[in-house]
């Protein structure tokens, strides 16, 4: 039995999950006892390789060629199936990455396995690992089990594990001779680019009030905007509210838009996916107020009001005024 | 140019949901269920392609008899017609299974195009799509904001993380999974509504389709998440609430 781990890299250096998927192999490959191994994929990629090198794994292996200098999932993918291939792990695992999504379900695919996607915990029951994912958008939980002998394929979720709980040492690495056909990649990604600069840099602010769905319509917003002013902070909201165009998108908290940790953030009406979350979970004091009290947002707040945010926001902005006046 | 949409049914979204006592799956007898949001945009975007490029736009849907009204809404907003796999066990799938599935019917249809969410609210494996192109063989993007069709097939904007955006070029036939917010989202008109009663739904028995794999995830017990128990719960009317928030916000956040 062996682990594999896929090491992201970004245009930066590592992708900031890569260390995060590194801890979920070896902690994985230490609960079923048995070998780890690392995987970085690119053109040029030595360094890259002789750094990954320097964690604690059985064999880093690295997958060099030229039509892997820009990330498609159809070279990729042909990458990592030769690789797979060639070293038969029964456990392949990722980081949640925008990457992942657009890749490591067609690797599974080809193996005729399905990717657990997105794993909140592992645990080892009767000797194989029992993975908890979130349905629901965080309302349930469910355990999953892969079926059939593999390799199965998983990739956890931002934040499972940390990146400093990867466990230093040193690791032989091997390059793996790849021959990818002409016309293995379909696609041509062009350069990335960026609209715009934000405008607004909620990385900086010390309180946020952000606004979800339960705001309703556009015409709600001035209240929460009064509120995020009474106490000398930035409103910003979850993606639903961008997407209604009621606000611009760079005011916008979660995976696809900003990630802050203000002293204080106020979630208003938001029911808290895990798209959202990831984004400012790590704010120093959450407060949520949701009608909902099994609304998800209530566990990562640290101070909750289950009501109706029409009668809440206004109770509380004449609280606030009352004691500045 | 031939689109074909995969829309999902699943419970609307302020649904109280609980966990079926077996672990099974949850109680869904009294459910209201609307059509997966992400996939709502797919079908924007399959209309507004059709209205600038011409072509048809089929919507295909899997799951029990209840999800053939996602269809009806699909050939309301302006879908010509649909194609309803019936199965009612859906949550029992894993995307492979799923993916297996569409991919008769889209072998069978021959699109240009296949568009889809990219990922749905109940089980949120947000990989049907990916899935589905592997298994046809076809190019994909996942996570996109923008299709535009050129010389060659299409050209997309997919998005990246922290604000960046990247285009792809990518030849046709091809499976895209459409980002929530790619379009402002249309209405069904009164007309639409009446005009969708003359359109042809298809049903197909998902048996009967014979799909090239079953699931390899086994969904073993479905529950509610254990509360963590470290948010203080703020008791009382609003009124009293926000008092008591505002109290805790200047003496233990040390904030006002």
């Amino acid at each position: 039995m062996s682990v594999l781990v896929y090491a992201e890299r970004s245009e930066a250096g590592w992708h900031r999950m890569a260390r995060e998927a590194l801890a979920a192999g070896q902690d994985l490959a230490r609960q079923l006892g048995c070998p780890a191994m690392a995987v970085v994929a690119g053109h040029g990629i030595g360094e890259a390789a002789s750094d990954l090198a320097k964690q604690q794994f059985d064999r880093v292996w690295a997958l060099d060629h030229e039509l892997l200098a820009d990330f498609t999932a159809d070279g990729y993918t042909a990458a990592l199936e030769a690789l797979v291939k060639h070293i038969s792990p029964d456990w392949v695992v990722f980081g949640h990455t925008y990457q992942a999504r657009d890749f490591a379900a067609k690797l599974a695919t080809r193996f005729g396995s399905s990717l657990v996607s997105d794993v909140v915990r592992v645990r080892i029951e009767d000797g194989s690992p029992v993975f908890v994912r979130q349905l629901f958008q965080g309302k349930l939980h469910a355990d999953v089990r892969a079926a059939g002998k593999g390799p199965h394929f998983v990739s956890m979720q931002a934040g499972v594990y940390r990146p400093e709980q990867v466990m230093e040492g040193s690791a032989p690495v091997e390059t793996l001779p790849l021959e990818l056909a002409d016309g293995v990649v379909r696609t041509r990604p062009q350069e990335p680019f960026r609209e715009a600069e934000n405008a607004v840099d909620l990385t900086s602010a010390g309180v946020i009030v952000s606004v979800g769905r339960g705001i309703k319509e556009k015409d709600h917003l001035p209240m929460a905007e009064e509120l995020a002013k009474l106490l000398g902070g930035e409103l910003a909201a979850s993606r639903p509210v961008c997407d209604n165009g009621w606000l611009p998108m760079d005011r916008q908290i979660g995976s696809s838009g900003q990630t802050v940790s203000p002293k204080l953030y106020l979630a208003v009406g938001i029911s808290g996916a895990i798209q959202h979350l990831v984004g400012m979970k790590g704010s120093k004091t959450i407060v949520a107020i949701n009608r909902d009290p099994d609304a998800p947002i209530f566990e990562v707040a640290h101070y909750g009001i289950a009501g109706d945010l029409f009668q809440v926001l206004p109770a509380l902005i004449e609280e606030l005024k009352k004691r500045s006046s | 140019m031939k689109i074909l949409v995969a829309v999902k049914q699943v419970p609307a979204r302020d649904s109280a949901l609980k966990a079926d006592p077996s672990g099974a799956w949850i109680l869904d007898t009294d459910l209201a269920y609307e059509v997966n949001e992400p996939d709502a945009y797919a079908l924007e975007e399959s209309l507004q392609l059709k209205e600038k490029y011409g072509g048809e736009v089929v919507v295909l849907t899997a799951g029990p008899e209840s999800a053939a009204r996602a269809i009806r809404e699909a050939l309301a907003k302006g879908a010509d017609r649909g194609i309803h796999v019936e199965t009612d066990d859906l949550h029992g799938l894993d995307s492979l299974a799923t993916g297996s599935l569409l991919a008769k019917v889209v072998l069978e249809e021959k699109p240009d195009l296949v568009l889809t969410g990219l990922q749905s609210d109940d089980l949120g494996y947000g990989q049907t799509g990916v899935v589905l192109a592997e298994l046809l063989g076809w190019p994909h993007g996942t996570i996109i904001m923008e299709v535009e069709k050129t010389d060659t097939g299409i050209r997309v904007k997919r998005e990246l993380e922290d604000g960046w955006f990247q285009h792809i070029d990518m030849p046709l036939p091809a499976v895209l999974a459409i980002q929530s917010g790619i379009r402002r989202l249309r209405y069904a008109t009164l007309m639409g509504i009446k005009k969708a009663k003359t359109k042809e739904v298809k049903q197909v028995k998902a048996a009967d389709l014979e799909p090239s794999a079953a699931s390899s995830l086994k969904l073993e017990r479905v529950y509610a998440p254990e509360a963590s128990g470290q948010c203080e719960m703020l008791p009382g009317d609003p009124k009293e609430a926000a008092a008591s928030l505002v109290e805790k916000l200047r003496f233990e956040v040390r904030l006002l």
